[in-house]
């Protein structure tokens, strides 16, 4: 019997199964992955999940069919004494090999890079000088980590503090994220926001919720023995229901308020006494 | 048995053996764990459980050898003081917190916590006088338990107190210092860790090592039962 034509064979396999698994990827794993729709950002990052994961899914199968077609059928008969000589130096599939692998890698950086710069930023905090800022009117929302908890301030209300993150549905935030001790990172989960929190830098991120929900608040950066409770629930609710709560919270706050510093960007406090 | 053969037995022995060492002594530091000091249950159930605590500025040789001067909590129990910062309360009760101070202020980091929040009517009495919160540069520590909501910060003596308290067991009927009482609500069951938010580890950079990196001295659990 005469020797099948492997190569054909084997790609018209892979093409096969790649054409099944790749639309299921996009229209049925794809709404599914993280972080879900929660904002715009977080709405962009199921779209960059799911081409990324699209992507990867032939190259996934090559490899998979690969390893079952050569366990099937380049099997080593019972009996068989010599192992199968050693293919070496093709020119052709190693040309090939380096310049789609190359193409693939550069296409996917360029992907990502875009990406990042969309949408503001993407949800990732941007430095204290964002690269590009949304037009038109923003809710600026300080965030303050120290080990080991989030507090929340609101310039545009009196410069009030509070202990819980509560945003207002379609509206911009901007995000300014500072520490007063060490590095921590500020990720609210399902709005697709992370940034890091350090000590004496304003970082920067933006981010739209498009509709109510409750989200998930950690620190990402481990910063001591309590990291893993540093967690929090935020709310996004509507306009009109943020305006009842932030006045709520400068009633509840008022007077400790009144000791806060000025508002800044940053703050730098002594730490008086002990810690030097 | 060759000479190299008998060479690499000899290593790999005392890598296994120090391997193991170091596995015990990180096995030890993993599951060294405070005793936990139950609150006292008042004999109406209904007026919930009461728990006795006071901060010290040095734990003293007594309670920690190896870490005498470290800044501390403990726990009254059974009319002793226990050090013990893992406290365990009834579950969706009234806790009646008395905390006798005997540290001198630091500062809080971030004023806000300067303010009473999570206790029953939002205050606390100091010395006998209701107060919802102290100047934050006076404040020594703070009982916060961030997952219940409820912030306390604590103020410290005076700096020209008299008979300040050296190392623990401090004494509130002989030496100075500040009475702290409130009152919260817990929930459903669960553990919930507490911490001070004050950086009060003294000789730590930023004032964030030691004690407050260590379970057992400024930070623990509260066991909702």
């Amino acid at each position: 019997m005469s020797e099948p034509n492997h190569a054909r064979r084997f790609t018209a396999i892979w093409i096969v199964a790649s054409l099944i698994a790749v639309p299921l990827v996009i229209w049925v794993m794809g709404p599914e992955l993280p972080p879900g729709k929660g904002s715009v950002q977080a709405a962009e990052h199921v779209t960059d999940n799911t081409v990324l994961v699209a992507a990867a899914t032939p190259v996934f199968l090559m490899v998979v069919v690969y390893l079952l077609y050569a366990v099937i059928c380049f099997r080593q008969p019972k009996g068989a004494a010599l192992e199968g000589p050693a293919v070496r130096g093709n020119v052709r599939i190693q040309t090939w090999w380096i310049g789609v692998t190359s193409a693939a890698v550069l296409a996917l950086a360029g992907f990502g890079s875009v990406e990042l710069l969309a949408n503001y930023g993407s949800g990732s905090g941007s430095g204290p000088s964002p690269l590009t800022v949304p037009s038109g009117p923003r809710l600026p929302v300080q965030v303050i980590a120290q080990q080991w908890a989030f507090t929340y301030r609101w310039p545009t209300y009196g410069g009030v503090e509070t202990p819980h993150i509560v945003l207002p549905a379609n509206t911009t935030i901007e995000l300014n994220v500072t520490s007063l001790d060490v590095i921590h990172s500020f990720w609210a989960i399902q709005l697709g926001v992370k940034a890091d929190a350090n000590p004496g830098v304003n970082n920067v991120a933006f981010v739209k919720p498009t509709k109510r929900q409750s989200f998930e608040v950690r620190c990402a950066e481990l910063c001591g023995i309590w990291h893993g409770n540093m967690f929090d629930t935020g709310h996004v609710v509507t306009p009109a229901a943020f305006v009842i709560w932030i006045h709520e919270q400068q009633r509840r706050f008022a007077s400790v308020t009144k000791v806060l510093p000025p508002y800044s960007k940053t703050y730098l406090p002594e730490p008086t006494r002990r810690g030097g | 048995m060759s000479a190299l053969a008998k060479k690499s037995l000899g290593v790999g022995l005392t890598t296994l053996v120090v391997a193991i060492l170091i596995g015990l002594y990180i096995a030890s530091w993993a599951t060294s764990i405070p005793p936990t000091v139950a609150a006292t249950t008042t004999p109406v159930v209904s007026a919930g459980a009461s728990l006795t605590l006071e901060t010290v500025a040095s734990i003293g040789p007594k309670f920690s050898p190896s870490h005498p001067d470290w800044v501390s909590y403990l726990a009254r129990s059974n009319g002793q003081w226990v050090h013990s910062t893992v406290y365990q309360v009834p579950a969706n009760s009234l806790v009646h917190v008395t905390i006798y101070q005997f540290d001198s202020p630091t500062g809080l980091r971030n004023p806000f916590l300067s303010q009473v929040q999570g206790t029953i009517g939002g205050t606390m009495t100091l010395d006998g006088k209701t107060v919802s919160s102290i100047p934050p540069e006076e404040t020594s520590h703070t009982f916060a338990i961030p997952e219940l909501g409820v912030f306390v910060p604590l103020p410290g003596i005076s700096e020209e107190a008299k008979n300040p308290c050296e190392f623990a067991p401090c004494q509130p009927a002989t030496m100075a210092h500040r009475t702290i009482t409130f009152t919260f609500r817990t929930g459903k069951k669960g553990r919930y860790r507490w911490q001070c938010f004050v950086p009060c580890a003294a000789g730590f950079l930023n004032g964030n090592g030691g004690p407050m990196q260590t379970l057992g001295y400024m930070d623990g659990f509260l066991d909702v039962v």
